[in-house]
């Protein structure tokens, strides 16, 4: 890490925005304290002696696993959406990309 | 008939291939069990009163068809499954049925049950106690004789740990040992699903029934378990003592338990070798970066739109997650904490193939101390994080472990951590057996 003392670094409003999480000033208050605590604590992963190239470790053992291509079953539209908080003819109901584009 | 909830799985099918019991007897006295004790523990989330097969407590992110699936989080309150998880499916056609949807830590993450949105589930054998997690639900449901047996899912130590917590026995498989289709994902590179059973020959019998793979997990392995020998002593097993799961940290009455069952070992015709696993000390770190980045993907699925509420109704350990997963993940810190940890953990991997060139099985403890207080680290996420050091080596290197009781220390009871080579689950079956039938420890019952 190229940065003097990273476990200060991390930005909660930031990183929030990019999580899409919309915290409260209290949850941001406990994390800007703990998060730079964990963060302190994971970073002696840097003293790893580990290869600077080659490919990281997988757990996948199998690897391009390919069926036969013939239809199985799956859901049905209805039970697709059986949970959707929203829908609108039979599809699921979102908000608009565009601004002052109605759903 | 109260003695029928405390048979074990192959006992209870036992006595109902030979008509001691109805199956509708079965389901009443386990029914009844449940309405009198659960109120103090608060293992289950839903109790299916319709259950009429062998009555099995399933941990709450793994989909039953048409029963709510919460995974311990108000974002997914009043959310029915609407498709069979492939242990599921499995489990159907073995006559099995599901008496209830146990109690977990939020989205499964959490050591102590303390992290459900739903209240903490309480440990059996002192309920001022934790009974461990995340998996928290269906380990007390074992142990307080509230199912014929459980599933867990076990990604850092889930399963293990409460197991061990509540005193019965808990089987982590190998990575795709068990297909995953179902079960809601936290870290896909280390989530697997396994038994929490009363007996080791119990947790042999469930992963026969829940192995092999499916269309829908490209990782899981085609081939079911199918265990072919049992062993009678454990003469030539040679089982390894790594020192360093003895270290700084290992209460001392549990180091004495543990160091114990280990001259039981001996006894039973074991050759005892001890072995390094050098990097164990970095385990911690390397898993929790892997898998709070592989928790932020994975939870980005809940966007409110398909299903579920929204983001904010998150608890605060899984946003506290996502949070640390968003950030190891994003642009300027991929390469120093994701593709780092992921070198170094190829590292873990190359200890235990190393070690199990001088040994069968690995041994040691599970957890660092039994169950502690509830409240006692629920503030303090980091001291959390650490009591999982024993559990998550095995965990990155996709390896096998087991849980089986092995004594108490004040009350409460200790399991010891059995680990073997990648799909030797056979191999850790049978030496624990051979141990769990040398004891009493699996008898003891929590007086509840």
């Amino acid at each position: 890490m190229s940065k003097k003392n990273p476990k200060l670094e991390i930005d909660i409003d930031y990183v929030a925005k990019l999580a899409n999480l919309d915290l409260s000033g209290e949850e941001k208050k406990v994390f800007g304290k703990q998060l730079p605590q964990i963060l302190g604590y994971i970073n002696q992963i840097k003293q790893v002696k580990t290869p600077s190239t080659g490919l990281p470790f997988s757990v996948a053992t199998a690897q391009s696993v390919m069926r036969e291509d013939k239809i199985g079953k799956s859901l049905s539209q209805k039970e697709a959406l059986s949970n959707a908080p929203s829908t609108k003819n039979g599809q699921f109901a979102t908000k608009g990309i565009f601004e002052n584009e109605d759903i | 008939m109260s003695h029928i909830t405390s048979l074990t799985l192959a006992e209870t099918l036992s006595a109902l291939s030979n008509k001691e019991f109805s199956k509708k007897e079965l389901n009443n006295a386990y029914l009844k069990r449940i309405d009198q004790v659960d109120p103090l523990l608060n293992s289950y989330l839903y109790v299916n009163r319709a259950s009429h097969k062998i009555p099995a407590a399933i941990k709450d992110l793994i989909a039953v068809k048409n029963m709510q699936m919460t995974c311990g989080s108000k974002i997914l309150e009043g959310y029915i499954a609407p498709y069979n998880a492939a242990v599921i499916e499995k489990l159907a056609a073995k006559d099995v049925s599901f008496i209830g949807k146990a109690n977990m830590d939020e989205f499964a993450m959490g050591s102590s049950g303390e992290n459900s949105a739903y209240g903490p589930t309480k440990n059996p054998w002192n309920i001022a106690k934790v009974p461990g997690g995340s998996s928290s639900g269906s380990a007390a449901a074992v142990a307080a004789d509230l199912c014929t047996f459980a599933l867990g899912t076990d990604t850092g130590g889930s399963i293990r740990q409460p197991a061990s917590l509540c005193g019965v026995v808990g089987l982590k498989p190998s990575y795709g040992r068990v297909s995953r289709y179902g079960a809601q994902a936290m870290g896909s590179s280390l989530d697997q699903i396994g038994p929490i059973t009363k007996t080791v020959n119990d947790s042999r019998l469930v992963l026969e029934w829940i192995s092999g793979g499916d269309l829908f997990d490209s990782n899981a392995t085609k081939e079911a378990f199918k265990p072919k020998v049992h062993l009678q002593d454990l003469n030539g097993i040679k089982v390894g003592v790594p020192k360093e799961y003895f270290s700084e940290g290992l209460d001392k009455k549990v180091e004495g338990v543990i160091k114990n069952a280990i001259m039981n070992f001996e006894e039973l015709g074991a050759k005892i070798i001890d072995i390094d696993l050098p990097h164990t000390q970095y385990g911690i770190a390397i898993y929790y970066v892997i898998m709070f980045s592989e928790v932020s993907s994975n939870l980005a699925r809940f966007d409110g739109i398909r299903f579920g509420k929204s983001r904010s109704e998150f608890g605060l350990e899984p946003k506290r997650r996502i949070m640390l997963g968003t950030y190891t993940l994003s642009s300027g810190y991929f390469d120093d904490y994701f593709v780092k940890a992921s070198h170094a953990r190829s590292k873990i991997k190359e200890d235990f193939a190393m070690a199990f060139q001088k040994c069968d099985v690995i041994v040691g403890p599970v957890s660092p101390t039994v169950a502690w207080a509830i409240g006692e680290k629920a503030d303090d996420p980091l001291t959390m994080y650490l009591s999982d050091v024993y559990t998550v080596p095995a965990s990155l290197a996709g390896i096998p472990g087991l849980s089986v009781p092995c004594g108490f220390v004040d009350g409460l009871p200790v399991g010891l951590q059995i680990l073997g080579k990648y799909m030797h689950e056979e191999k850790i079956l049978n030496v624990a057996e051979v141990y769990e039938k040398s004891t009493n420890w699996h008898k003891m019952k929590p007086d509840l």
